[in-house]
C-alpha cells in the first residue's frame, strides 16, 4: 500500500493525517528518519516554520528531508511547509530544504486579524477550491521548470516542480481532499515510474 | 472575483490548529521573545508582568502597555498573543486594533466583570480561554473562543491543576461521544453548556477547538506529561523565565513537547537545566489567591 507520511515536529498533522486517509492511502507520522524511510511520499504541515527548522536541527532530520527530495520522492508543502522547501526565503540568507525553485515572503498576507478563506482556481485540480490562508505566505517567484497552479490578487499561492507541491494555503482544514488527491496520484506516478526503470 | 472572507471559524480556529505540538511562552520584553523564538516557541504571550510576579505584586492586574506588545511584536516574526481581562471588552478591541494575533481571555489578571465573558465571536481576532472542565469549555465556545487551555494554577510552577483540569475535560468528552444523542439535552442542563457545542462533540469525536495545557508547567517532564495526557500543546508561564537558565529550559520544553514519548531523549533533555522557579504547593493559596476559580 501507498505510504504518506506527514513531518510531526509540530503543526497541523492530523489534519493532513484525515486527509490522507480519505484518499485511500496510508498516513505515516514522521518524527525520526526511521520513520522517513518508510514513506514514499512527505507531507510538510502547516505550522511554524522557524519551529520545524530548529527540531530538524536538533534531530538530526534535515539532510535525510534533503536526500528524500534529491531522490526524487514526492514533497508537498502546506505554509510553512512551502517555507521549508523555498530555496530562497525573502530576508533571510538561509533556506531550510532548499530544493523548491522558487521565492517566498512569509506573513506576506498580513496578521491573524488580515487572515482570510477564498475560492481558488487551481490549474487542472479545481475551479473553486477552499483555500484557507493563515498569516501566510506567498511565493514572489519561480524559476522557469516550476509551474504555477494557483494565483490570488496577483500572488502566487501554488506551484509544482515535477515531484513537488507547494501551497500557500491549508487544504488540510477543509473537508475537500482534490489537492490531497492530486498529491497522491503524484506518490503514485513516481512509484510506478521506480518500479518501471 | 470572489471576495476575501476575515474573521471566519475557520480561519480563527485554524490559527489555533498550526500552532499544535509547540510551546507558547510568556515574555516580558523583545529580549526574551528573541530568546523564545530561537528556543522554537510557536508563539509568545507579551505581558507585563509573568503570572508568579503578579501573584506577588498583589493589586489589581491589567492588560500591558501597549508599548510591550509593540516592542514584542517588532522583534519576532512568530505570532504574538496578549491577555486582556475577563469581560473587559475595550482592552480586547485595544488588542486587536494593535494587530495582536490572538487574545487570551485571562483569569490571571484582575477580572473586569464578574458576571460575563466576553461575547468573542464579534471579533476579527481569535481568543483563547481557560476551562476546568467540560461545561466552561463548551461555554466558552459557545461565546466564540477559537481554542481552549487548561487554567491549572498560573505562577505556581505546579502541575497539579493543569492535571486536573486537562483529565476532567477529557473525561467528559468521551462521556458525551458514548451517551445517546436523546441524553444530551439533560447533559447540557447538567454542565451548563450549549446544547449545540456538545451535539458537535458527539459527532465529532471530539471538541471543536484545540485545547493546550496551561497554568503549572515548570519542566520538560511536565510539559512532556500534559501531551501524554492529551493536550494538543502548552503555554509556559512563569516556568521560563523564573528558571535558571531561560534558554536551556526553553529549549528543552520545546523538545520535550514534540517528542513527548522518546524517554531516551527526555533524559537527555533534562540533564543540567540548573534550578527550575520555585514552585508553591496548591494547599498553600488561600481562596482569594486562586486565579482558577476567576471566571464560570
Amino acid at each position: 500500500m501507498v505510504k504518506i507520511g506527514v513531518l510531526a515536529l509540530q503543526g497541523a498533522v492530523s489534519e493532513h493525517v484525515r486527509s490522507i486517509e480519505a484518499c485511500g492511502v496510508e498516513a505515516i507520522i514522521v518524527k525520526s528518519t526511521d520513520e522517513l524511510n518508510l514513506v514514499d511520499g512527505l507531507i510538510l504541515p502547516g505550522g511554524e516554520s522557524t519551529t520545524m527548522r530548529k527540531l530538524m536541527d536538533r534531530h538530526d532530520i534535515l539532510t535525510p528531508v534533503i536526500e528524500f527530495a534529491q531522490a526524487g520522492k514526492p514533497m508537498f508543502g502546506t505554509c510553512a511547509g512551502l517555507i521549508l522547501l523555498a530555496k530562497e526565503i525573502v530576508g533571510y540568507d538561509f533556506a531550510h530544504i532548499g530544493v523548491l525553485n522558487a521565492t517566498v515572503e512569509r506573513n506576506s498576507f498580513g496578521r491573524q486579524v488580515d487572515s482570510f478563506e477564498t475560492q481558488l482556481e487551481v490549474k487542472g485540480i479545481a475551479t473553486d477550491f477552499p483555500a484557507v490562508f493563515i498569516r501566510a505566505p506567498h511565493i514572489v517567484e519561480v524559476e522557469p521548470n516550476v509551474e504555477i497552479l494557483a494565483t490570488h490578487e496577483g500572488k502566487i499561492v501554488m506551484v509544482r516542480q515535477g515531484h513537488l507541491l507547494g501551497c500557500s494555503f491549508h487544504p488540510e482544514l477543509t473537508v475537500d481532499h482534490r489537492i490531497t488527491a492530486y498529491f497522491t496520484e503524484m506518490v503514485k506516478e513516481s512509484l510506478a515510474k521506480k518500479a518501471t526503470v | 472575483m470572489t471576495i476575501n472572507q476575515t474573521g471566519t471559524d475557520r480561519v480563527k480556529r485554524g490559527m489555533a490548529e498550526m500552532q499544535k505540538g509547540g510551546v507558547i511562552m510568556d515574555v516580558i520584553n523583545a529580549e526574551q521573545a528573541k530568546i523564545a523564538e530561537a528556543a522554537g516557541a510557536v508563539a509568545v504571550m507579551a505581558l507585563e508582568r509573568v503570572p508568579s510576579d503578579i501573584r506577588a505584586a498583589g493589586g489589581v492586574a491589567r492588560m500591558a502597555d501597549p508599548r510591550i506588545m509593540e516592542e514584542v511584536m517588532g522583534a519576532v516574526t512568530i505570532p504574538v498573543m496578549a491577555k486582556a481581562r475577563i469581560g473587559h471588552i475595550t482592552e480586547a478591541r485595544i488588542l486587536e486594533a494593535m494587530g495582536v494575533d490572538y487574545i487570551d481571555e485571562s483569569e490571571v489578571l484582575t477580572p473586569a466583570d464578574e458576571e460575563y465573558h466576553l461575547r468573542k465571536s464579534e471579533f476579527t481576532v481569535p481568543f483563547v480561554c481557560g476551562c476546568k472542565d467540560l461545561g466552561e469549555a463548551a461555554r466558552r465556545i459557545g461565546e466564540g473562543a477559537s481554542m481552549l487551555r487548561t487554567k491549572g494554577e498560573p505562577g505556581t510552577g505546579n502541575i497539579v491543576e493543569a492535571v486536573r483540569h486537562l483529565r476532567k475535560v477529557n473525561a467528559q468528552v468521551r462521556k458525551i461521544v458514548h451517551m445517546n444523542e436523546d441524553e444530551l439535552m439533560t447533559e447540557a442542563k447538567i454542565l451548563g453548556a450549549p446544547y449545540e457545542v456538545l451535539l458537535q462533540i458527539k459527532h465529532n469525536g471530539k471538541l471543536p477547538v484545540v485545547n493546550f495545557a496551561a497554568g503549572g508547567v515548570a519542566t520538560p517532564a511536565d510539559a512532556a506529561l500534559m501531551m501524554e495526557l492529551g493536550a494538543d500543546g502548552v503555554f509556559v508561564g512563569s516556568g521560563i523565565f523564573k528558571s535558571e537558565n531561560p534558554e536551556k529550559f526553553a529549549r528543552a520544553i520545546v523538545e520535550a513537547t514534540t517528542h513527548y514519548q522518546d524517554y531516551n531523549l527526555l533524559v537527555e533533555i533534562s540533564k543540567d537545566l540548573g534550578i527550575p522557579m520555585k514552585g508553591i504547593e496548591i494547599s498553600r493559596l488561600s481562596a482569594g489567591e486562586r486565579m482558577q476559580d476567576r471566571g464560570w
